[in-house]
């Protein structure tokens, strides 16, 4: 191949990809999951939901979900004559009701302490407001307690999953949720991280509802109460009575 | 095959409540109680949180005394005058016992409360049911010694408001049926049980009604004591969940045809002797668990739903 062949080639070839590199610095990232509903039916024990992307060149990927926002009491028991009892609580105001990490390499090899600070990315560095205000050492008491007791409902994730590349340049991960995950609307963050700075994100949410027969039942408890304790009340009375009949004549 | 339940927003094994209520109502077929005073426990153990527990097991007893009075109705059994007065009573207890457990919600003390409620509850019962049975089968052995006189006189009958029942052929003053169905009213709203275990003795040995009217007139008040409970729950607290309640019937509704056919075959005081073996086993469990250091000293709850 001679150089006056080459010339037109390697013009076409930095063209193309100038072309197709501008769209995509418009938008670094892109992420989408295979599902944006989970629906929690009767047997539900648990599910996850598979997030793909791909980026427009290097960088490291790291990926936030959290769940709606709850209001949450933690207890302490102390041992009164002889029994625990719990005799202090604290309430924790729109703490996520859930939360998981992914990245495709260790974190503090990708983002410094402060920049995960900032995006609120691992479990210490959820920003969390008490009702009342505490003491620094009560603070931190009753937050460790919390984190412990939402990790072992396995509603905050304690290990950082990975997010495995595909070449390099498409990504994915899986977002795992236990039979106790609470319903709403969770907030799936994903960021790009160059040079140890968040260069683009995006959200996508990601709703998890009760459906069918269970989802209409709690509403209507939460809606009609009085109808809701009637009619159950009516279907235990008549459950009662048709257990009887097969033994009417014994 | 795990079922979710709405309002405990859980899952559990179904075959466990179905297996949960069979075990519960063979007890209750056996040794003619309700069986409510095991199976509030016995949610707990398993993990459904305490106040849907404690709700949902009273709406449970509706079902399983309505059945159950039936039965005794067919008998003839029921005193449906003193069923009515023991309600009034039963109504007012119940609506206090809802209101009190509200209060213990929101100070975190459900928890505490139920267990403490029930060791007390369990082991005086237990205790007594065990003395009492011991003694009936050493006085078996050893026959004519010591009958019961017919009537006891205690302080209990010279109270005012005298009342006539005719079935149960008592002339008693309405202050005490009243008095008992409070009574037991609040623990039903409390402990998530009809009261039987605490309603019969007393319908015998207070109130001196005759022994075939007990069972038949104590469930006949607590469908309706149950059923109260079971709506001021679902109003003000929430916590009835009604497919744990039908699931747990029935395999409770299967349980007690089988108990009631194995109980006809036992004797009488080595039933009670059993049963009182296992009230007492239950209190010791609750009450060292009372005592025992949590694994964990601090516990997460979201606002709204204990």
């Amino acid at each position: 191949m001679t150089g006056r062949r080459l010339l037109p080639c390697l013009l076409l070839a930095s063209l193309l990809s100038s072309a197709a590199a501008t769209p995509a610095r418009a938008q670094a990232l892109v992420a989408d999951l295979t599902s944006h509903l989970v629906a929690i039916t009767t047997g539900f024990t648990g599910t996850n939901v598979v997030l793909f992307g791909a980026t427009d060149g290097n960088g490291d990927v790291i990926v936030v979900v959290r769940g709606p926002e709850r209001d949450l009491i933690v207890r302490r028991k102390s041992k009164v004559a002889e029994v625990w009892i719990n005799t202090r609580q604290v309430t924790f105001l729109g703490a996520p009701s859930y939360y998981s990490l992914a990245s495709n390499r260790p974190l503090d090899e990708i983002a410094p302490p402060a920049v995960r600070q900032l995006h609120q990315i691992g479990l210490e560095n959820i920003r969390l407001n008490t009702e009342t205000s505490l003491s620094p050492e009560e603070t931190t008491e009753f937050r460790t307690a919390l984190m412990r007791n939402q990790t072992r409902a396995g509603l905050y994730l304690p290990t950082v999953r990975q997010v495995s590349f595909l070449g390099d340049r498409l990504f994915r991960t899986t977002i795992d949720f236990p039979a106790n995950v609470p319903t709403g609307t969770y907030l799936v963050e994903v960021f790009l991280v160059r040079d140890k700075a968040v260069v683009s994100g995006q959200t996508t949410p990601l709703v998890i509802s009760e459906l069918g027969i269970d989802a209409e039942v709690h509403d209507f408890a939460d809606h009609n109460a009085l109808a809701y304790g009637l009619i159950a009340v009516a279907m235990a009375a008549l459950a009662g009575w048709l257990a009887s009949l097969p033994f009417r004549h014994a | 095959m795990d079922i979710y339940l709405p309002i405990a927003a859980l899952s559990v094994d179904v075959f466990v409540l179905l297996g949960l209520g069979g075990a519960v109502g063979f007890l209750s077929g056996v040794f003619g109680v309700g069986g409510g005073f095991l199976l509030t426990p016995f949610l707990i153990f398993i993990g459904i949180p305490p106040a849907v527990a404690v709700a949902s097991s009273a709406n449970q007893l509706v079902g399983a005394s309505v059945s159950g009075v039936i039965a005794h109705w067919r008998r003839g059994n029921v005193d449906f005058h003193m069923g009515a007065v023991l309600l009034i009573g039963g109504f007012a207890g119940s609506a206090f016992g809802v209101w009190l457990f509200g209060i213990l919600r929101r100070l975190g003390q459900v928890e505490l409360t139920v267990s403490i409620s029930y060791v007390a509850l369990l082991g005086t019962l237990g205790g007594l049911m065990l003395i009492e049975s011991t003694r009936a089968i050493l006085r078996q052995r050893r026959p004519g010694a010591g009958r019961r006189r017919l009537h006891q006189h205690m302080w209990i009958h010279g109270l005012p408001l005298k009342m006539r029942f005719r079935r149960s052929k008592l002339y008693i003053s309405a202050i005490v049926p009243v008095g008992l169905g409070f009574l037991v009213g609040v623990l039903s709203a409390i402990m998530g049980i009809g009261g039987g275990f605490v309603m019969v003795p007393a319908m015998i040995y207070m109130l001196g009604m005759p022994t075939s009217m007990v069972p038949g007139t104590s469930l006949l008040q607590i469908i309706f004591v149950a059923a109260n409970v079971t709506v001021l729950q679902a109003v003000g607290n929430g916590t009835v969940d009604a497919v744990l309640a039908l699931t747990l019937l029935v395999g409770g509704v299967l349980g007690a045809q089988l108990g009631s056919r194995f109980g006809s075959k036992l004797r009488g005081e080595q039933l009670r002797a059993l049963l009182a073996i296992m009230v007492l086993a239950v209190a010791v469990k609750l009450a060292r668990d009372l005592g025992v250091r949590p694994e964990d000293l601090y516990s997460v709850v979201m606002v709204g739903a204990e």
